[in-house]
């Protein structure tokens, strides 16, 4: 590891090509805590957007119709407005008017810092394209296979947990994917609000070491590899998940 | 069709989404004027207390908003010429990916996969620091301004998309296209110009036109690279009302509205167009 380090200063100085995430300890530490900073909000918000869809496809099949409208309303918003426009209005403008409380150094900081916004903004608006992907699956079950849950005494929750929802992830699957590399993608949005992840942190190294052409190669590398990886992983699981006959 | 869908299937145990419950209830673009109004509304007893000296927020929204309809023009304009520019470059890519010479061919897929994998903010960041402010070619000096590096930034992502959208259209033609076409001696281009494309280009009109949507509120990010499009533009005016906190609902909705004004009525005419260029098999 150390020859490693040790190579690209010898890069730096025999060809000026400057890679400081390498051979600087300091910004290599910056750098792996952003990229850990990317994969924890990517995590969080999968998870949130995963639940706010399951929740939202269940709230929009509900018999009520003021239910489905106001779902059908925060779906279309959502949708059709900017994500950074999102996160700003969330950070800046209801952020501000949450009450503050003391940190230990005894000054006011915001009850919830850029961190938590992000993840609210991200999955709310990852959860928006979450929702109709699972209705869509959900409505691909037969109403017999239900009726069936039915005749065999299992709850209206039962059979959605068990029954509705297994199949419906196998349908939806090829979608679901493709919304989550998206939102991978997007968080990089949260660089906006200082959120220290990978984007941020090259951003700082560039700005102390002035390699701008350096850093904007490697993280263009960075996110290729990364989504990658993380499209390669998911056409896998599809194929693993697949439910023979369906489909083409 | 469920019938013959069923058939079709190996074992009957899904089937295609069933039409929703019938419900005349559709958003409409003012419902998004209502729901402004209601955040705004919502807003005033938190700060109703207030300095009665100071204008009302809706004096000094009125007072700005020429000048943010200004910076979203821009955002159009921004949006659309990126859009062109992308979709040039990604049809000559999409084509390039379904070319018979393999090294063009896989060229092509790696750009593709290579812009589609990048986040559209990296994208832009790469545009705007490492393409110079001009271009010296002979004696003459082009200037690059921000907002075109930011164009041009956006464009790279669009045409990696629009590169996808091109080669899933002409393979979702069935080949019997191609080999009716070939057993009447066209050539591969006459196959592709006259008889392929002009059935594809109805298919890529849905995906074309969501993407569009996409790249538009996608402009909101030449913000953070500092083009004087409308979120640049809604952070000074914000600043030059000094800082008050109790206009950053209303300004930060109203940009909300312009972009949901634009779009929404964009992704309800692809839904309508996905509907009728549908393919039943």
């Amino acid at each position: 590891m150390e020859a490693f380090y040790e190579w690209a200063r010898v890069l730096y100085e025999n060809t000026g090509i400057n890679l400081p995430f390498i051979y600087d300890s300091y910004d290599r530490d910056r750098m792996i805590n952003g990229f850990f900073m990317t994969v924890k909000l990517s995590v969080t918000c999968l998870f949130f957007s995963v639940v706010i869809g399951i929740i939202g496809a269940w709230l929009q099949s509900s018999p009520l119709k003021w239910t489905r409208r106001i779902v059908g309303g925060y779906i279309q918003i959502f949708r059709n407005t900017p994500p950074l426009v999102q996160l700003y209005f969330f950070y800046f403008a209801i952020g501000t008017l949450l009450p503050k409380v003391t940190n230990e150094y005894g000054g006011q900081e915001p009850i919830l810092g850029g961190f938590a916004w992000a993840v609210i903004s991200l999955s709310f608006f990852a959860g928006a394209y979450n929702v109709e992907i699972f209705r869509s699956g959900i409505e691909a079950v037969p109403d017999s296979t239900i009726e069936a849950a039915e005749a065999l005494g299992f709850s209206r929750l039962h059979i959605y947990k068990d029954i509705t929802l297994p199949l419906a992830i196998r349908v939806v699957l090829p979608a679901l994917n493709n919304n989550l590399v998206n939102l991978v993608k997007t968080t990089t949005l949260a660089y906006a609000i200082a959120v220290p992840e990978m984007l941020y942190e090259a951003n700082q190294i560039w700005s102390d070491n002035v390699n701008v052409t350096e850093m904007m190669i490697f993280m263009l590398l960075v996110y290729f590899v990364l989504v990658g990886v993380l499209v390669w992983g998911m056409n896998r699981w599809e194929r693993a998940l697949k439910i023979p006959g369906f489909g083409a | 069709m469920t019938m013959k869908q069923s058939e079709k299937n190996i074992l009957p145990v899904m089937m295609p989404p069933r039409a929703r419950p019938a419900d005349k209830f559709r958003l409409k673009a003012w419902h998004g004027v209502v729901l402004a109004f209601i955040a705004v509304v919502a807003s005033i007893p938190a700060f109703a207390a207030a300095d009665p000296t100071r204008a009302s927020m809706f004096e000094v929204l009125a007072r700005w908003v020429p000048l943010l309809l200004k910076g979203f023009v821009f955002n159009v304009i921004i949006s659309m010429s990126a859009m062109a520019f992308g979709t040039m470059a990604g049809a000559a890519l999409g084509l390039g990916q379904i070319s018979l010479n393999p090294w063009v061919r896989k060229s092509a897929w790696f750009t593709t996969q290579f812009f589609r994998n990048a986040p559209w903010l990296v994208l832009l960041f790469f545009a705007m620091f490492l393409l110079p402010f001009e271009i010296k070619i002979g004696g003459m000096t082009i200037p690059l301004p921000d907002w075109l590096k930011a164009m041009f930034g956006l464009s790279l992502p669009v045409m990696a998309n629009v590169s996808e959208i091109v080669r899933g259209g002409i393979a979702s033609l069935p080949s019997g296209q191609w080999e009716a076409a070939e057993s009447l001696a066209f050539s591969r281009t006459q196959v592709l110009w006259r008889i392929i494309l002009p059935q594809c280009v109805k298919r890529m009109l849905p995906p074309w036109m969501n993407l569009y949507s996409i790249l538009t509120m996608a402009t909101v990010l030449a913000s953070i690279v500092g083009v004087s499009e409308v979120m640049t533009l809604t952070g000074q005016a914000l600043a030059a009302e000094g800082g008050r906190s109790d206009l950053l609902i209303p300004f930060y909705s109203f940009v909300l509205l312009l972009f949901f004004i634009y779009c929404y009525p964009i992704a309800r005419w692809t839904v309508r167009l996905e509907k009728k260029f549908a393919v039943i098999n």
